[in-house]
């Protein structure tokens, strides 16, 4: 049975319970999404938890996730239905001769000849289901155009069938990467979150939640260097996925402290260009030599 | 007990109003993002200041730009709506600021010393409640003094610096003083909103009547971002830059919605399964690869665009593969080599600076030199698929413009556009003769992101001559 949230507060136990530490607003525009059915458009930079949340969403109100990943050029016959254009074409030739043009084409412009795909796969899906359409931001607009007409009325036109309208409302997410300005029509019908690098506390608490075996004292020094990391002008400053990877990676290590050698040793796990590895080394990796010399 | 007139209407025209101040401020609400407002508050306990803030935020708010313009509306609206309620109903604060006994009391309680330190403990804790008791404090000692200049502005930061709080450390502090260190900027922000909003609160209080509402200016909404992140937002631009050129035409044309069937090689196949045609073969999609000529004028005239202008050329250079940059003042001299070798935007300028050979015996631009030089370099190379954009203010040094020599460019590259970055008022004064260039390419205006962004949406307007 699927879970029916209740209040803001009972959306943020639950996604707690699936291993997803939302913020307040998260939390809330959730809860809005599923009491509203509105479409919810997650911006922030990479990596902080935009795919994540519609995962653990999915996980949260146990529903099936149906995704799309948005890629440029991608389009309806890849996103919403396609004909099956050889089944149809055995179906002709399996015909009996004599049979009208009429009967045959009735026959073969039916939901048996349909390839669903996503999209048309998750309006006509029996149970309610999460929606994820990642990174729509790498479509063109034509692309979002077509989105409008699902998103607000859930529901898609084909022109030999007519419309088909979804059986049950899903909770969808649109992630972007703020890589290009979306319309302002595909705005209007979502609601907006804006998912940004969490606070210190906070991060810790999602850094501790993924690798718990990691001592407390290296655990706080963990976020708080990659706090340090990204008040630097970076060109791609650390994510928390990056910042579970390097909680990983020192426990793997057995790693007792961060000090300058297993900074400088695993630092390229949080910093992933040339220019900015010489920029962190420079800023941050002598400061903890000054801090770990006199000790 | 009867209702005040302020009230008439209720919450609905109360979120009307707000809506009307947002879009005061340039944030576009329509009717439908109203009606979700409604709608999701209708879901969230109204008695939670936080949860009707995220809920008005998520429907109304559609970017980050326009998230930040509302915390600080919202702010601002529902402080001054509580104000006007408190004024109408008389309802007044026993010991609230403003020179009244209370608050003297509770400040001739306090001296400066300890007031100071306990401020300066609270910042460094970041403890937000005691926060704007202190302010409240601090604002009744500072009264005493007689300092008070009626500028709440000027009166916070007088304050501020009564109680020496800085965010830089202060060495010559005793060891125990937690102003040593420096204290933290976001509290020292967030201490100095408390003192501005109680010092509004007393203004208030005094005048009987609420201050005429400004609107924000231009620091407070703009997102906080350093020289770095434009080059980041440049890049971004850029990106989109590219595939504006790489899909133009699409639009004039209609996305087709599948490739043309390959009837050849479909035939081909069709032969493995008796002639029937099970397997369509399509043509390829074949994406179009822009060439780009980039002109950049680095001359002294341009000197405060030009380091924008090298950042779109750097970002241009990320993206595109096939780019020939050019640099010029007097004479043109190309540079893509240094692009291609210098991946750090930094080391680009300054080889640029120092060694890119731009021939410059004046420091003035010759424009017609540098077309016909222009010309005699590339003139085999370009083709009408060529892309050749100028970064440049066209003012010509009252020396000859050549424009036909501009024009037989324009005429053997495909598209050429002009991006000037003096503002659209100054062209074609003094000797600027951006008309005289106009003729034969888009000139556009171009001094920041922003312009830079309405460049790349002009390329997909219909108007423009297709290759």
């Amino acid at each position: 049975m699927a879970v029916q949230p209740t209040s803001v507060t009972d959306v943020s136990d639950g996604l707690r319970g699936v291993g997803y530490l939302p913020g307040e607003s998260t939390a809330l525009v959730s809860y809005l999404a599923t009491k509203l059915g509105k479409p919810v458009l997650v911006e922030g930079p990479a990596g902080v938890g935009k795919t994540e949340l519609a995962k653990a969403l999915s996980r949260y109100l146990d529903r099936t996730l149906v995704r799309l990943q948005c890629y440029e050029g991608l389009d309806e016959a890849k996103a919403l239905y396609e004909w099956n254009y050889r089944k149809q074409l055995l179906r002709i030739q399996a015909e009996e001769r004599g049979a009208g043009w009429e009967a045959v084409q009735e026959d073969i412009f039916s939901e048996d000849f349909l390839l669903a795909r996503p999209l048309m796969t998750a309006i006509s899906a029996p149970d309610p289901v999460v929606l994820l359409i990642d990174e729509i931001d790498k479509t063109d607009q034509e692309f979002e155009a077509m989105l409008l007409e699902l998103l607000s009325e859930f529901q898609i036109s084909i022109p030999e069938l007519g419309r088909i309208e979804a059986r049950t409302q899903p909770v969808v997410v649109l992630t972007s990467n703020n890589s290009r300005e979306l319309t302002e029509a595909l705005k209007r019908r979502c609601l907006y979150l804006w998912l940004d690098y969490p606070e210190t506390e906070h991060e810790l608490a999602i850094v501790r939640l993924h690798a718990p075996e990691l001592s407390a004292t290296v655990g706080r020094k963990l976020v708080e260097l990659i706090q340090q990391v990204r008040a630097l002008d970076l060109k791609k400053p650390p994510s928390i996925a990056e910042s579970i990877d390097w909680a990983r990676a020192l426990l793997l290590l057995g790693a007792e402290d961060i000090d300058a050698d297993v900074f400088r040793e695993t630092m390229s796990i949080i910093v992933k260009h040339r220019t900015d590895l010489d920029t962190v080394a420079e800023r941050v990796g002598v400061k903890l030599s000054d801090v770990s010399a006199p000790l | 007990m009867s209702a005040p007139p302020s009230d008439a209407g209720g919450l609905p025209a109360r979120l009307l109003g707000f809506a009307e101040e947002l879009r005061e401020e340039g944030v576009a609400i329509g009717t439908s993002e109203l009606l979700d407002a409604f709608e999701a508050l209708g879901e969230v306990p109204w008695t939670e200041r936080e949860d009707v803030r995220e809920a008005l935020a998520a429907t109304l708010a559609k970017s980050q730009e326009d998230r930040r313009v509302f915390e600080l509306v919202f702010d601002r609206f529902f402080f001054r709506s509580a104000e006007a309620e408190a004024l109408h109903r008389e309802v007044r604060e026993d010991g609230g600021v403003g020179g009244e006994e209370g608050a003297d009391a509770a400040a001739a309680e306090i001296d400066l010393e300890a007031l100071r330190a306990r401020i300066a403990q609270a910042l460094r804790d970041g403890a937000e409640g005691p926060m704007r008791d202190l302010a409240r404090l601090a604002i009744a000692a500072f009264g005493r003094q007689g300092e008070g200049s009626g500028v709440i502005g000027v009166d916070v930061q007088r304050i501020r610096r009564a109680l020496g709080l800085r965010s830089e450390p202060q060495p010559e502090l005793p060891a125990d003083d937690p102003r040593r260190e420096g204290l933290p900027r976001d509290a020292l922000r967030a201490f100095e909103a408390h003192l501005r909003r109680e010092l509004e609160r007393a203004l208030i209080e005094r005048t009987q009547r609420l201050p005429p509402a400004r609107p924000l200016n231009e620091l407070d909404r703009a997102l906080p971002s350093g020289p770095l992140q434009d080059l980041a937002a440049v890049h971004r631009i850029v990106a989109q830059l590219k595939r504006r050129l790489a899909t133009q035409g699409h639009e004039a044309r209609g996305r087709k919605r599948r490739a043309h069937v390959d009837v050849r090689r479909t035939m081909r196949a069709s032969l493995q399964t008796g002639g029937v045609p099970l397997v369509l073969k399509f043509r390829p999609r074949r994406p179009r690869r822009p060439e780009i000529y980039v002109l950049c004028d680095v001359s002294t005239s341009v000197t405060s665009a030009s380091v924008f202008f090298l950042s779109v050329l750097h970002a241009l250079h990320d993206t595109f593969r096939k780019l020939r940059s050019f640099v010029f003042i007097e004479r043109v001299s190309e540079v893509t080599e240094i692009f291609e070798r210098e991946r750090n935007f930094k080391a680009v300028s300054e080889a640029i600076g120092r060694d890119a050979g731009v021939a410059d015996v004046s420091g003035y631009t010759d424009y017609g030199r540098v077309w016909e030089e222009f010309l005699a370099l590339v003139e085999d190379d370009l083709h009408p698929r060529a892309t050749v954009i100028v970064l440049g203010d066209a003012r010509t040094n009252g020396r000859d413009p050549r424009a036909d020599v501009f024009a037989a460019v324009t005429e053997k590259a495909g598209r050429t556009f002009w991006l000037n970055p003096e503002p659209r008022l100054y062209w074609n004064y003094g000797d600027s003769v951006i008309a005289a260039y106009e003729h034969y390419c888009q000139a556009f205006e171009c001094w920041t992101t922003g312009q830079l962004e309405d460049f790349v949406k002009a390329l997909t307007r219909p108007g423009i001559p297709s290759p």
